[in-house]
């Protein structure tokens, strides 16, 4: 029987770009064992409750290597719901 | 033109965030309660799951622990509250500019001028409270209505998550047989005297006699009947809208009981510092001093005393309401919250009839000395110089640093 997936809270590094007109886009996740992550696309912003591992702030919907996935920003940290393999 | 008036209340407040920033609360029964060290070791708050084994707001943490053994008990997180009060008012904020907060989690918004680009009150109210949920995992329960008094009564209808209309052509048949005390304004001493004369619903309310209520309850009955009736006519107040400052007041929970009045006095002096500093930020002097004492059996008891000339002076207070503490007080218990307040507040600028007999010229010279020491509070910190007694443990409880608003009188 499948067990269900359970997620954690994990802050994440981020690289951003910034537009002189101040619009901030990340271009790439560092994640805590230092792997990076290319953002592919950003398919969409807005402010949500994750659902997930709790908390809210603004989740950037984006495509890494084809999968999408919610990477979010509450007040300058950024945060991703990870699959809590060890859990 | 008829308004349309929305009341938004976020159920469970405290208890509602707790849950929605650590998952792992989720299905538990829950409390926020405050700090057993500084003895506010009482329910702050509760979720639905801990409600249902009878915990209620204000019990002492061991009472609701009896209650519901598998209670989890968070600490208030104050700073988070008051973040997400700000996100949903930024919300509210998208729909009107006409957002009135009462309390933290509580705020009216007269939407009369949006209808025509969002739909009705009932339309904007289920947008609002969808969004709440999807944007700060937060629920609310609104009220529709033609009024802010109906509107507030509509939001405690149906909970959590829901809205409730009480509309013009119907609100007799919703609201006039609920009780008299679900009304905003009545509360347990007025409910006690319409008890007396057979009001028990807020239909009898508006069907009483206007000349009887206003012998018994003065000039609030009468803004009761009106209430009852749907002719509350009080504006939702601009955003940016500050309430006058009506008093200036401090008070605390002392870490243990004060036993003498020396230690009574301690108490005083270290909480009139505070007032003495915000009558000088607000621009105010008072024409009086209000102290309310409690003691370990938690009765309290109020007195207050003019001052013969106003001021602004954190040592002048602390005498007065040392002095009528002394002349009032009879130690038949000792004591464990102290409260002060600057009352009578006048414009710092206003001219002033002296008293013929007074020392006003002492007041000014008490108050130069005291600008003089704020000059170097504004420098040093807030703690580089203070009365020498304060620098002793006075049973003062650590530092809360968040300051709250709670509501204020509806009545303007």
């Amino acid at each position: 029987m499948a067990e269900s997936v359970k997620y954690r809270k994990v802050y994440v590094g981020v690289e951003l770009s910034v537009s002189p007109q101040g619009d901030v886009r990340p271009r790439t996740i560092i994640f805590e064992d230092g792997n990076k992550y290319q953002i592919d696309r950003l398919r969409q912003k807005c402010r949500a409750h994750a659902t997930k591992v709790g908390g809210t702030g603004i989740r950037y919907t984006v495509i890494i290597c084809n999968k999408e996935t919610y990477l979010y920003e509450d007040d300058g940290r950024w945060f991703v719901e990870a699959k809590d393999i060890g859990g | 033109m008829e308004r349309t008036i929305l009341h938004c209340d976020m159920n469970n407040f405290y208890a509602s965030v707790e849950c929605m920033l650590d998952m792992s609360l989720k299905g538990k029964a829950v409390a926020v309660g405050g700090d057993v060290e500084n003895r506010h070791g009482i329910i702050l708050a509760k979720n639905y799951e801990a409600k249902k084994y009878g915990v209620q707001t204000g019990e002492a943490l061991w009472q609701a622990r009896q209650k519901c053994r598998n209670l989890v008990i968070v600490p208030p997180h104050y700073e988070q509250y008051i973040k997400y009060s700000k996100l949903a008012r930024q919300i509210y904020a998208e729909y009107t500019d006409l957002v009135e907060p009462y309390g933290m989690d509580e705020c009216w918004l007269d939407v009369s001028g949006s209808i025509g680009i969002y739909g009705d009150g009932e339309k904007i109210a289920n947008k609002i409270r969808e969004r709440m949920k999807f944007e700060l995992g937060l629920t609310i329960s609104a009220g529709v209505s033609f009024n802010k008094i109906f509107a507030k009564l509509g939001s405690d209808m149906k909970k959590p998550d829901a809205v409730t209309v009480i509309s013009k052509d119907s609100f007799r048949e919703q609201i006039w047989q609920l009780p008299a005390s679900d009304l905003l304004g009545v509360g347990r001493a007025t409910q006690k005297v319409l008890t007396l004369y057979g009001i028990k619903t807020i239909g009898d309310l508006a069907n009483a006699s206007p000349d009887l209520i206003e012998r018994r309850l003065g000039k609030c009955g009468l803004m009761c009947i009106r209430y009852a009736k749907g002719e509350d006519i009080s504006r939702v107040m601009p955003t940016d809208f500050e309430p006058p400052v009506k008093s200036v007041g401090h008070g605390i929970t002392a870490k243990q009981d004060l036993e003498n009045p020396a230690e009574v006095w301690n108490i005083m002096l270290s909480l009139t510092q505070d007032i003495g500093h915000k009558l000088r930020v607000y621009g105010k002097r008072a024409g009086g001093v209000q102290i309310d004492i409690r003691n370990n059996q938690l009765r309290h008891k109020q007195w207050q005393c003019r001052l013969s000339n106003r001021t602004n002076s954190s040592a002048i207070i602390a005498k007065t309401a040392f002095e009528l503490f002394v002349k009032n007080y009879k130690w038949e218990y000792p004591i464990r919250s102290v409260t002060v307040r600057a009352i009578n507040l006048h414009s710092a600028i206003e001219a002033e009839q002296l008293d013929f007999f007074g020392n006003a010229e002492e007041t000014a010279k008490r108050e130069r000395l005291e600008t003089a020491i704020e000059k170097i509070r504004d420098r040093f910190g807030k703690h580089s110089i203070q009365p020498a007694t304060l620098y002793r443990d006075i049973k003062m409880p650590n530092d809360r640093e968040v300051e709250l608003t709670m509501p204020t009188g509806l009545i303007i």
